[in-house]
């Protein structure tokens, strides 16, 4: 991990009508880092990845990426200046194969042979081979999980977001997608969104907690297990003591 | 090399299409040749909306105004450039396509979604027509052209040779039709095969992925809108030059209607749905004319019979004829999946790490 600085946001908010969704966040990133975004439900998570994505226009604050701002880009050039993301539903081509899906990914950086080849790679690096033939649309929930994984990777970009990608998948899946992220870090930047705590402790270094919208704690995962604030937030007061 | 199932059906297509070309004139009398050559330029106007529709997702109920514009463009090029009718053929493709462009800029860079697309274009129809339709007076004329208003433009020029300067003949213009409805079928198929119909069939499947991948949605669509509407456009001009008369009844929103009926009966996601069907349903309906059903008006019984088997089709083969036809005979044809066919069948699984969808792929 270096000590560049990858991603930067501060007091980004996200409004929607009268509701704060994210509210003031403040977050830094450097380059190689796998950090966990963790919280409760509606804790704004993945709309601040929307934000960093641009799917949403962020209501204020700045978003900068390898030093350059990108609030209020849109997702298109967001993507091409390397940022990949796999969204909580799979979000796939669903009329097409998955070796169609992946090969879409790579030819948006590669001609010929070489989209083809970066896209037999990505799904060998998921380990999806045998799935190449099958329309997404037929797939499982965990088999999509792993094809849209590999739809990022095609990408080759330069920080990938997952938004849980443990959701809906079997424990056998959860141990495969967790490898499989730890093998990802090694060239590239993660910021994973997840709620299940035993697949966050397979995976993380770093943890930033977000509730209400906006930053509670940032800190390293044992750390993170032992505050009682973040014990409050996700079991309840009572619970936790 | 080996041939994919829709290659097949492409070659199939086009070969069939050429021994009609060819033979056509001399096996087909001088009244069905003059019939069906108007019913393959509406083919080819069907031929616009069935790509913009059928592999990128875009409903426009405005077809029609590219294919009038097309008319009139041809209508004032064809009488202002005497004896040359192959520029304003270009112009009515040119001219379509240029407004197609400029209109598709402002829907798709303006984030419009569905329902307001179909509004929009259904509304630019609708200005186009009674703006046209205002034109009677001998100021709206444009060098010798009067745009004529509601009583339209008469005497419009016949295709002329460019290799002989000669008025083609019922039987040349039918293959000059046929030839350009065979050779836009391959464009399109080219198109399709091509890295922007790849992007632009993703985009019909879902446009946030497209999005997130670093395709821009809105560049792809307004090209795509504006090759419909240059083909749109080419056909108004070959329909001005056939019937010899442009009118604002080329712009109506039952030419619109219509336009859609075909595509919708012939199968969204093909091409030679929309074509069979636009002749097929024509050709029906000068037959209904023609018998007395003992309903009183011959217009309301055709009308009535025609609405009442478009729906029975509709409920009967939501997909479209040659969809359904296609399943039941290849049900694994590896058809290229637009937007009507997200949960259609599957394909058998490739080997470990062979993905190579452009060899695979038709």
């Amino acid at each position: 991990m270096s000590d560049a600085l990858l991603l930067e946001t501060s007091g980004l908010t996200m409004r929607f009508g009268g509701v704060v969704a994210v509210n003031n966040v403040d977050f830094r990133l450097r380059e190689g880092e796998l950090r966990c975004v963790i919280g409760p439900n509606g804790a704004g998570k993945s709309t601040f990845f929307k934000c960093i994505t641009g799917q949403l226009q962020p209501s204020e604050g700045r978003i900068e990426f390898l030093g350059r701002s990108i609030a209020g880009m849109n997702s298109h050039d967001i993507a091409r200046r390397g940022i990949g993301i796999k969204t909580q539903v799979p979000n796939l081509f669903d009329g097409l194969t998955a070796a169609e899906n992946i090969w879409l990914s790579a030819r948006r950086h590669h001609v010929g042979r070489d989209a083809t080849r970066i896209a037999n790679e990505a799904m060998e690096r998921v380990k999806i081979g045998h799935l190449a033939g099958y329309h997404v649309g037929q797939l499982a929930h965990g088999q999509r999980q792993l094809v849209e994984l590999a739809v990022v990777l095609a990408g080759e970009p330069t920080l990938v977001l997952l938004d849980e990608p443990a959701a809906g998948i079997t424990a056998e899946e959860t141990v495969r997608t967790a490898e499989i992220i730890r093998e990802i870090n090694r060239t590239t930047t993660l910021i994973v969104v997840e709620h299940d705590m035993q697949f966050i402790r397979q995976i993380a270094k770093t943890v930033t907690v977000l509730h209400q919208g906006a930053v509670l704690v940032e800190d390293s995962m044992d750390n993170i297990l032992r505050n009682p604030t973040v014990r409050d937030v996700y079991l309840g007061k009572r619970a936790a003591s | 090399m080996r041939l994919s199932l829709e290659d097949a059906g492409t070659a199939v297509f086009l070969a069939l299409g050429i021994l009609l070309l060819v033979l056509g004139p001399t096996m087909i009398g001088l009244f069905e040749l003059l019939t069906l050559t108007k019913y393959l330029i509406l083919s080819l106007f069907a031929m616009s909306l069935a790509y913009i529709w059928g592999f990128g997702g875009i409903i426009s109920f405005g077809q029609s105004a590219f294919f009038g514009l097309g008319g009139y463009a041809f209508g004032v090029a064809g009488l202002n450039m005497i004896g040359d009718t192959t520029t304003p053929l270009l112009l009515s493709v040119g001219i379509s396509a240029a407004f197609a462009a400029a209109l598709g800029y402002f829907m798709f860079f303006g984030r419009l979604t569905e329902v307001y697309m179909g509004i929009v274009t259904l509304v630019v129809t609708l200005i186009l027509f009674k703006l046209i339709g205002h034109t009677a007076g001998s100021e709206y004329a444009i060098g010798v052209a009067r745009l004529g208003g509601f009583n339209g433009m008469p005497s419009l020029p016949i295709l002329v040779d460019p290799f002989t300067g000669e008025e083609m003949w019922p039987e040349t213009m039918f293959q000059v039709v046929l030839g350009l409805l065979l050779a836009v079928y391959l464009m399109l198929k080219l198109i399709q095969k091509s890295r922007f119909g790849r992007v632009c069939l993703a985009i019909a499947n879902n446009e946030t992925r497209a999005s997130l991948l670093g395709y821009d949605v809105r560049l792809h669509k307004v090209a795509m809108f504006a090759i419909g509407g240059g083909i749109a456009g080419l056909a108004g001009g070959l329909y001005a030059s056939n019937e010899t008369f442009i009118d604002p009844n080329a712009l109506t929103l039952i030419m619109s209607a219509q336009c859609l009926v075909w595509v919708m009966v012939g199968g969204v996601g093909t091409y030679i749905g929309p074509i069979l069907a636009c002749c097929a349903l024509n050709y029906l309906a000068v037959w209904l004319g023609g018998v007395d059903w003992g309903l009183g008006s011959f217009e309301l019984e055709n009308q009535f019979i025609v609405g009442t088997i478009l729906l029975i089709i509709v409920l009967a083969l939501p997909k479209g004829l040659v969809p359904t036809i296609r399943d039941r005979i290849f049900p694994h044809w590896p058809h290229l999946r637009g937007p009507e066919a997200r949960a259609s069948g599957g394909a058998p699984p490739a080997e470990p790490g062979a993905a190579k969808p452009l060899e695979r792929s038709a």
